[in-house]
């Protein structure tokens, strides 16, 4: 039973990831309304005022008061953010000032009408997308939206009012809002307002309540939204009931899969499967499959189609397009590959007696799959697509040339075969006369084929049959000669007709493949990133007719000038590119943002992260609508993205290598000197130690002395240089354990004796001093360089301290002594290597003592600094982290 | 009583010569092995009383020939390292060195620490002392008690009494961290070298006269303790 009631773990840990998003995000609150005028804006101006009072930081970003008084009298006292001024063929237009919005920062913006759509010139397309960037922004947004505004309720309400709107926003942003607040008026309180004028002019408020604002009307809207609104609160209590796992509803995920086609309506079938889908809470894909038939059409019909699709992407679901053959078998191989059960067509508006409709077919050929079927618009009233296919007809059909050779052809057997007919039958001349129509079909195509089947029967009947030179026929059997000779040039021209379009494509495909064939060979061979350029340069130019440029990203993530080859791109917004690269996103012509862009911006993703954006200039701007030309392109710039990452890939591996080398080589000079420096000095030290044994005169005794202590002070000095060394090159690795301090201080006082020599040290330690994190050996060594020094600087009958102290994050241990301190000024300078305190001093020493020190404590992200000591003297402290230390509350203790 | 024999191992002539000369002037016998191998040879025949062995062999590596003298021998061994190699001073004292010297050294400092190995060798040949003193404090080691000299009871706990007796067991000899660990914890606490730090800390505050500068219970920095009787 347990089983049951747990919630799905994939969900929970999606739910967390998404919450995790939403805590950097800002928070979106959107006011719904049935229509205008119900008063959402005075609405969000008033929770406005609640927050401002509240002490948050509200800024107005974009509010219409459309001349509405009380709506003015709330704007008032609220900030309001400047407007962006833009020209757009000599209008002014004003518009929102996104980066003004993100530069001012505040906690809460207010941005009325998310549906509208910006002018040409802004950053995005869309205000939902400029509200979109706020969000990501970590600002909170405030918004207004109507009804008939969103996407999949869009066509609902155009068939209720009679009106359609053009601007719309996403569902997705709506039902992904952290509040929706509904405004609700009822019809006959709104159609009173509209009359007192509160909504618009009295002269505009009279037309509007004859067209839009009928009460029947009204009463609809507000019935949408109502009920739209419910969904919503729906689909969150469902959402609660999930994560809170009160019942698990255990169901097998259906999705569904919507066909586009080329008929008209498509428009409609997509926004009836995406409002199913989200009746049924399930991901849904939207597929065009393109069959060579379909790709003979004219370049407005597959655009439309292609719009389609984007509208389908817009809505929410995965779409893909597939070339094809035969349309059923690759939708149902599809669905399969997708587990989609149930797959969504437009119902066809004729039904051919002599063919299986497309719904029949996926029937027969999957008995599983669910089909739905649904209707396709009515046809709108404005289009005028009979003439407009017409007038592609005549475009397509207008190579005259063609035409003329083809009638030419004609004259020219006829003219032939009229001396052959004496000796051939006229059975055998019909062959001549269809040979010429399939060599028409073969060379010039489908059109000028017909018309020769056509002449070649008039002119077989007129010049050969007898009576000759007249269309009368003596034979009926004639008849049954053309009949067949017709259909038979017929059927030859529309195989030729369809074998050569078939073998064009695959040519063109071919063609593709041993591009990209090409362009991946040369790209694994690359070394430079100015190659890929060139590779870049000349894949565009020969395959896509495109200009390119490629911009690279430097080691803080921005994009740097497009690499300089020959034939490349130049002139690119690197606004536009850096973009697209921090969003990943394709940008520029043909999408979402800055379309009024002349060139698109691709981002080069590779495995491990984007590493550049490829820029592309058509020829043609409405090239890159074409999907055969986008996948083309998206394969070719992963490929390019794959080589950049490779290419860095070997540059780190490079420099690794270098480092690694000279590492090895230092190590091995350092191990070297030190074996070698250190065995003959321990050699003079023990002999002129046994030396000292011996019983010497007075001076020889001296010297001996001499020779034993230089020794020592040599080997001090080798280590001193030694470890100098090391720290330098920074590849000393700390051993960092948790230590007590009175135990490192006792140890190097002890390791100290001799070079103290019998100065009295006193250890001033609080009780319960922390644990430390630090490297005992190095900090040992701190600690006796600078008890050497105090040593060393000092009178015999000197006094020396030992003070540690706690503070807040550091714990600070100081060496203080009463000698003679050091000059004035010198503080810093001390701490350089080769420094000594006093340069005329006689005491021995080369200044690397504190040296080494600082550069153990940096190594630490400590600090050490010098003072002096009041009324004389100096004292160096220097200051340890303090990290989190192991629990050690409970030490195990066995008992035993 | 038979002449103390000392082996030395080591390649550079001139440490050897002086290492001899000290060491005979405090009437030992030196045999000399130049390499690992010889050194592993002569240890075997002669039975010595203490082993200096340099770690840096040229047929061998020190460490190496101390795992296989330990395998067979409990004889004291001091090293000789220089102060750069504190990685394999460490390795060494874990395969059960007894001491080291870093080079250069001093004969006065090579001589204590050779003496206090040879004592505490022929210490704990005896048995049944149960009673050892160090400053004012005495253990008594069958009564598991510790008192001051002028008969004051000090309490340890039980951890910090299985600790003293350790040090006290092994005088002289530098205990790395893992051994005491080891010994002490158990063999699963081998990592957690602070909990060691706290109850020595406890142990000179409760024996130590100057727990910051303590005169018996020493540190070896980065290496572990050492009991100096």
């Amino acid at each position: 039973m347990t089983e049951i009631q747990r919630p799905d773990p994939d969900a929970l840990l999606g739910h967390i990831q998404a919450e995790e998003n939403r805590a950097r995000r800002g928070k979106l609150k959107v006011f719904f309304g049935a229509c205008a005028g119900v008063g959402k804006t005075y609405a969000m101006l008033s929770a406005a005022h609640q927050q401002r009072a509240q002490g948050v930081d509200v800024v107005v970003g974009i509010v219409e008061t459309h001349g509405r008084a009380d709506t003015m009298l709330l704007l008032k006292d609220l900030e309001t953010l400047p407007l962006k001024e833009i020209e757009y063929r000599h209008h002014l237009l004003r518009e929102f000032d996104l980066e003004g919005a993100l530069a001012r920062n505040p906690t809460l913006i207010l941005m009325d009408e998310l549906a509208h759509t910006n002018a040409q010139g802004c950053l995005h397309s869309k205000r939902w997308q400029d509200v979109e960037e706020l969000l990501e922004a970590g600002i909170h947004v405030f918004t207004t939206v109507n009804v008939q505004h969103l996407e999949s309720l869009n066509d609902v309400v155009g068939g209720i009012t009679g009106v359609r709107v053009w601007e719309t926003v996403p569902d997705h942003v709506f039902d992904e809002a952290d509040e929706v607040m509904l405004v609700d008026l009822p019809p006959e309180e709104l159609l009173q307002r509209l009359k007192e004028g509160k909504i618009y002019l009295p002269h505009q408020a009279e037309r509007a309540i004859r067209n839009f604002f009928r009460k029947g009307n009204l009463i609809a809207l507000r019935e949408l939204s109502l009920r739209r609104t419910a969904d919503r609160v729906d689909g969150e209590m469902r959402a609660y009931r999930r994560t809170k796992a009160v019942q698990s509803i255990w169901q097998t995920r259906e999705s569904l899969l919507v066909c586009v086609g080329p008929g008209q309506g498509s428009e409609r079938v997509i926004r009836s499967a995406a409002r199913l889908a989200a009746q049924m809470e399930v991901a849904w894909h939207a597929i065009y499959v393109e069959t060579p038939r379909l790709q003979r059409l004219p370049k407005r019909t597959r655009e439309q189609i292609l719009q389609t699709l984007k509208l389908a992407k817009d809505l929410g679901a995965e779409t893909a397009t597939l070339p094809a053959e035969d349309a059923a078998v690759v939708t149902v191989a599809y669905a399969r590959e997708h587990n989609l059960t149930k797959v969504v067509l437009g119902r066809d508006l004729e039904r051919h007696f002599w063919r299986r409709s497309f719904a029949e077919r996926i029937g027969r050929l999957a008995t599983d799959l669910d089909i739905v079927q649904v209707a396709r618009n009515q046809r709108d009233p404005g289009e005028p697509d009979a003439k407009i296919q017409a007038l592609f007809l005549t475009q397509e059909y207008s190579r005259w040339p063609s035409y003329a050779k083809s009638v030419a052809l004609c004259v020219l057997v006829t003219v032939l075969a009229t001396p052959l007919r004496h000796w051939l039958e006229l059975t055998n001349i019909v062959m001549i006369f269809l040979l010429v129509v399939m060599g028409v079909a073969l060379r010039l195509g489908r059109g000028p084929a017909v018309l020769a089947a056509f002449l070649s029967v008039a002119f077989f009947d007129f010049f050969f049959v007898p009576p000759r030179f007249s269309f009368a026929v003596s034979d009926v059997q004639y008849l049954l000669t053309f009949m067949v000779m017709l259909s038979v040039a017929l059927v030859i021209a529309q195989l030729m007709a369809n074998l050569r379009y078939q073998v064009r494509v695959a040519m063109n495909r071919e063609r593709r493949a041993r591009a990209l064939y090409e362009a991946a060979r040369d790209l694994s061979a690359t070394l430079m990133p100015g190659q890929i350029a060139e590779i870049c340069a000349r894949f565009a130019d020969n395959v896509l007719g495109a200009k390119t440029g490629l911009l690279l990203m430097d080691n803080e993530n921005h994009l740097q000038e497009p690499v300089p080859v020959e034939g490349a791109l130049t002139t690119v917004d690197t606004g536009i590119a850096q973009w697209s690269f921090d969003h990943g996103e394709p940008a520029g012509l043909g999408t979402d943002t800055l379309a009024a862009s002349p060139v698109f911006y691709l981002p080069l993703k590779a495995p491990m992260r984007t590493r550049g954006v490829l820029a592309i200039e058509p020829r043609q701007s409405h090239w890159l609508q074409a999907p055969e030309q986008r996948r083309l392109l998206d394969t070719f710039a992963s490929l390019a993205a794959i080589a950049i990452e490779r290419i860095h890939y070997v540059d780190v591996a490079q420099e690794a290598l270098v480092k690694m080398e000279s590492e090895r080589l230092r190590n091995s000079v350092l191990s070297v000197l030190s074996h070698d420096l250190r065995t003959p000095l321990t050699a003079l030290v023990g002999l002129s130690d046994t030396l000292g044994l011996e019983s010497l005169s007075g001076p020889q005794q001296e010297a001996v002395r001499a020779i034993h202590d230089e020794a020592v002070r040599m080997g001090a000095l080798v280590n001193n240089l030694l470890d100098m060394a090391r720290l330098q090159s920074g590849e000393v690795k700390l051993k960092r354990e948790w230590q007590l301090v009175e135990e490192v201080i006792g140890s190097a006082l002890k390791a100290s004796t001799g070079a103290l020599a019998g100065r009295e040290v006193r250890v001033e330690l609080p009780e319960d001093l922390p644990f430390v994190e630090f490297d005992a050996v190095l900090i040992e060594r701190v600690l006796c360089n600078l008890l050497e020094n105090a040593g060393k600087y000092t009178e015999p009958q000197a006094h020396i301290v030992i003070r540690a102290r706690c503070t807040d994050r550091t714990l600070d241990i100081s060496v203080c002594d009463d000698g003679q301190g050091f000059p004035i000024g010198t503080e810093d300078t001390l701490f350089d290597k080769f420094t000594r305190g006093r340069a005329e001093s006689a005491v021995s020493g080369v200044g690397l003592g504190l040296a080494i020190c600082r550069a153990i404590i940096a190594a630490h992200q400590g600090r050490i600094w010098a003072e002096h000591e009041v009324p004389r003297g100096a004292r160096f402290t220097f200051s340890l982290p303090l990290g989190t230390p192991p629990d050690l509350s409970v030490p195990p203790e066995v008992e035993g | 009583m038979t002449e103390t024999v000392v082996i030395l191992v080591e390649d550079e002539r001139q440490i050897r010569r002086f290492v001899r000369s000290a060491l005979e002037s405090e009437g030992c016998q030196v045999i000399e092995a130049v390499t690992g191998e010889r050194g592993l040879i002569e240890a075997g025949t002669r039975k010595p009383d203490l082993v200096i062995l340099d770690l840096g062999l040229p047929d061998r590596e020190g460490v190496e020939v101390l795992r296989d003298l330990r395998s067979w021998s409990q004889v004291p061994v001091i090293i000789l390292s220089a102060r750069s190699n504190e990685e394999d001073k460490i390795a060494a004292l874990d395969a059960g060195a007894d001491d080291y010297l870093t080079k250069p050294f001093g004969v006065g400092e090579l001589l204590a620490r050779v003496r206090a190995q040879l004592r505490r060798h022929s210490l704990s040949g005896e048995t049944g002392q149960s009673e050892i003193g160090f400053g004012r404090i005495r253990v008594d080691r069958v009564k598991r008690l510790v008192t001051t000299q002028e008969g004051e009871s000090i309490h340890l706990t039980s951890i910090e009494y299985r600790l003293l007796a350790y040090l006290l067991a092994h005088p002289g000899k530098v205990l790395t961290h893992r051994e005491l660990l080891r010994e002490v914890w158990g063999p699963t606490h081998v990592e957690s070298a602070h909990y060691l730090r706290v109850y020595m800390g406890n142990l000179r505050k409760k024996l130590e006269r100057d727990p910051a500068r303590p005169d018996f219970l020493l540190t070896e920095s980065g290496l572990g303790y050492r009991f100096k009787p």
